[in-house]
């Protein structure tokens, strides 16, 4: 049951425990208790809104930074990791395969915030062999949403 | 000559036929609806989603590719082939895609077919009351003779074998069902197909099965009439792509039957349709191979609105009974005391929102209304708050 409560609050945070009972059949004190519990175990995270800020003209500067490491004895990619995600400037950290080792995104409000925290926070930590910088021109989609010309319901008022 | 008199004398150029067939009552209403904004529609017949990407896109390489001409009679053989796979896949049930398949432009060609394949003048067809606005006048058209059973609320508008054979005369020639059923989502247990199955070998009828919404069924399992036993000789499957993948306006369906009465149907539809077009066949095989996720993941998401819009209806006071099919509901509104067509054109003009008068489905859909859940959450609770007020404002004491 908590994985169908997850996947409705995963499409939309803002539905309701009533709703959510409703849904599936399970007694609103249940849902409840579910969400709660997967609150505090962190198996829920945190309720955010996708926001397209571009629409307020906000500048927004996001950058996908390609981080190849030395892995360290003991502690692997992990303690590197650590020393970046802690960086409140990194948004998204991923370990992944392939030609380099972590991917952090960057969120900054102009080119060279996110220049100067790679230059000055990021590259010279022990253990950086090496930085990327991709600096993102557009977002077409962002967690699933289109931001732009997404397709509406077109069809007739009344079918039988 | 007057305008009174010419359209008089157009409608003796008519055949009687046509001129017999009453139009739909509900036109009137579709009209105002036509002129009105801000109307939230739980009126439509079909899904809110668009077809999925991945059959889109296969549609759109097929054209760049030059895809554009006619096709064999029966449909392309690499159609008919994954549908015949997918029959024996889910169903068990072996049509040879040769000879007992025929690919059609929606179910609804491949029964106006199978009426003109089957009928001899008089020959009568019973089928459910209320049912799919066109098997009535599909049966009156190939010179048949509709024949109604009356189904309810009680009954869970399921058709029962006793009131069928209550009817049965020397000029019955097949029982027409559509279950899941439209409009009221009734789904057929499959003790109670058994009985009909009986029934039909008992007379020698045909059975024609309707089987649209198949794949929207929900916790209860949807059963192929012709799987029950000693019976797929005698029934013809008629099913689409429509409704599970969301492809409406692709206009591709089908019917399997035993390759006499696809034989017959082949005849008909090579000269009148030739065939069902192309990228609608090109989609339809995408779906075939790789649709069930998409399918899956939309069935899911119309069970939460139907159980949203259930619950919803019963606590204003509109009693329905559950659905387990399709996507639509069938409320009760005799607690406003109005006909079907007065509270569905009342509801439009005083709270803008569109429902389908059950009378449009036969005379047993009178006291009831249509609505259709394969809309947006949002606008599903939004309806049923307007439907509330509408409901306390006009409720009898």
């Amino acid at each position: 049951m908590i994985k169908e409560i997850l996947k409705i609050l995963e499409d939309d945070a803002r539905t309701t425990t009533k709703q959510i009972s409703t849904m599936t059949g399970t007694p609103d004190a249940e849902v409840a208790r579910l969400i709660k519990k997967a609150e505090e175990d962190r198996t829920i995270l945190k309720y955010k809104t996708i926001i397209n800020w571009e629409k307020l003209g906000e500048e927004q500067v996001w950058a996908l930074i390609e981080v190849k490491i030395t892995p360290q004895r003991d502690v692997g990619f992990d303690a590197i990791a650590e020393r970046i995600y802690r960086f409140p400037q990194a948004r998204t950290v991923y370990l992944v395969s392939g030609t380099y080792d972590l991917l952090v995104i960057v969120v900054g409000k102009n080119i060279h915030e996110v220049a100067n925290f790679v230059s000055q926070k990021l590259a010279p930590i022990e253990g950086v062999e090496g930085t990327v910088t991709h600096f993102m021109l557009k977002r077409y989609k962002e967690d699933g949403e289109i931001l732009e010309g997404k397709e509406g319901v077109k069809r007739q008022p009344v079918t039988l | 000559m007057s305008a009174k008199s010419r359209s008089q004398r157009y409608r003796n150029l008519t055949s009687q036929k046509v001129n017999q067939i009453s139009p739909s009552g509900i036109r009137r209403f579709f009209d105002l609806l036509a002129s009105m904004e801000g109307v939230i529609s739980l009126g439509v017949g079909e899904p809110d989603f668009a077809t999925p990407w991945h059959i889109r896109e296969a549609a759109i390489y097929s054209l760049e590719k030059g895809y554009t001409m006619y096709t064999s009679n029966l449909g392309m053989p690499e159609l008919r082939q994954e549908l015949s796979r997918y029959l024996r896949e889910n169903y068990n049930l072996v049509y040879d895609p040769d000879r007992e398949l025929l690919i059609t432009v929606g179910v609804s060609e491949a029964l106006d077919l199978l009426m003109r394949a089957i009928l001899n003048p008089g020959d009568e067809v019973i089928m459910p009351d209320p049912c799919y606005v066109s098997y009535n006048p599909c049966v009156a058209l190939a010179g048949g003779i509709p024949i109604m059973v009356p189904t309810n609320q009680k009954n869970n508008f399921e058709i029962r074998a006793a009131d069928i054979e209550a009817r049965v005369t020397n000029k019955t020639k097949a029982i027409l069902i559509g279950y899941p059923a439209n409009p009221t989502g009734a789904v057929m247990p499959r003790n109670k197909l058994v009985e009909i199955a009986e029934l039909a070998r008992r007379h020698g009828l045909l059975v024609i099965s309707d089987e649209i919404y198949a794949k929207l069924v929900y916790g209860v399992e949807h059963t192929c009439f012709a799987t029950l036993p000693e019976i797929k000789e005698d029934t013809i499957l008629l099913g689409g792509f429509s409704k599970a993948y969301a492809m409406t306006g692709w206009r591709i369906g089908y019917a399997a039957a035993n390759q006499e009465i696809i034989a017959a149907m082949t005849k008909i539809h090579q000269y009148t349709m030739l065939c069902a077009p192309i990228m609608g066949q090109v989609a339809a095989i995408e779906a075939l191979r790789a649709g069930e996720a998409s399918a899956a993941e939309m069935v899911e998401e119309y069970n939460r609105r139907r159980l949203v819009i259930v619950k919803g209806l019963n606590d204003i006071g509109l009693s329905c009974f559950e659905p387990h099919g399709a996507f639509y509901a069938f409320p009760s509104i005799k607690v406003t005391g109005m006909t079907s067509e007065e509270f569905a054109e009342r509801l439009l003009t005083e709270e803008k929102v569109a429902v389908v008068p059950g009378t449009a489905f036969g005379e047993c859909g009178e006291g009831y209304v249509r609505c259709c859940y394969a809309t947006s959450l949002a606008d599903i609770e939004e309806a049923l708050s307007r439907m509330k007020r509408f409901v306390n404002k006009h409720k009898k004491a």
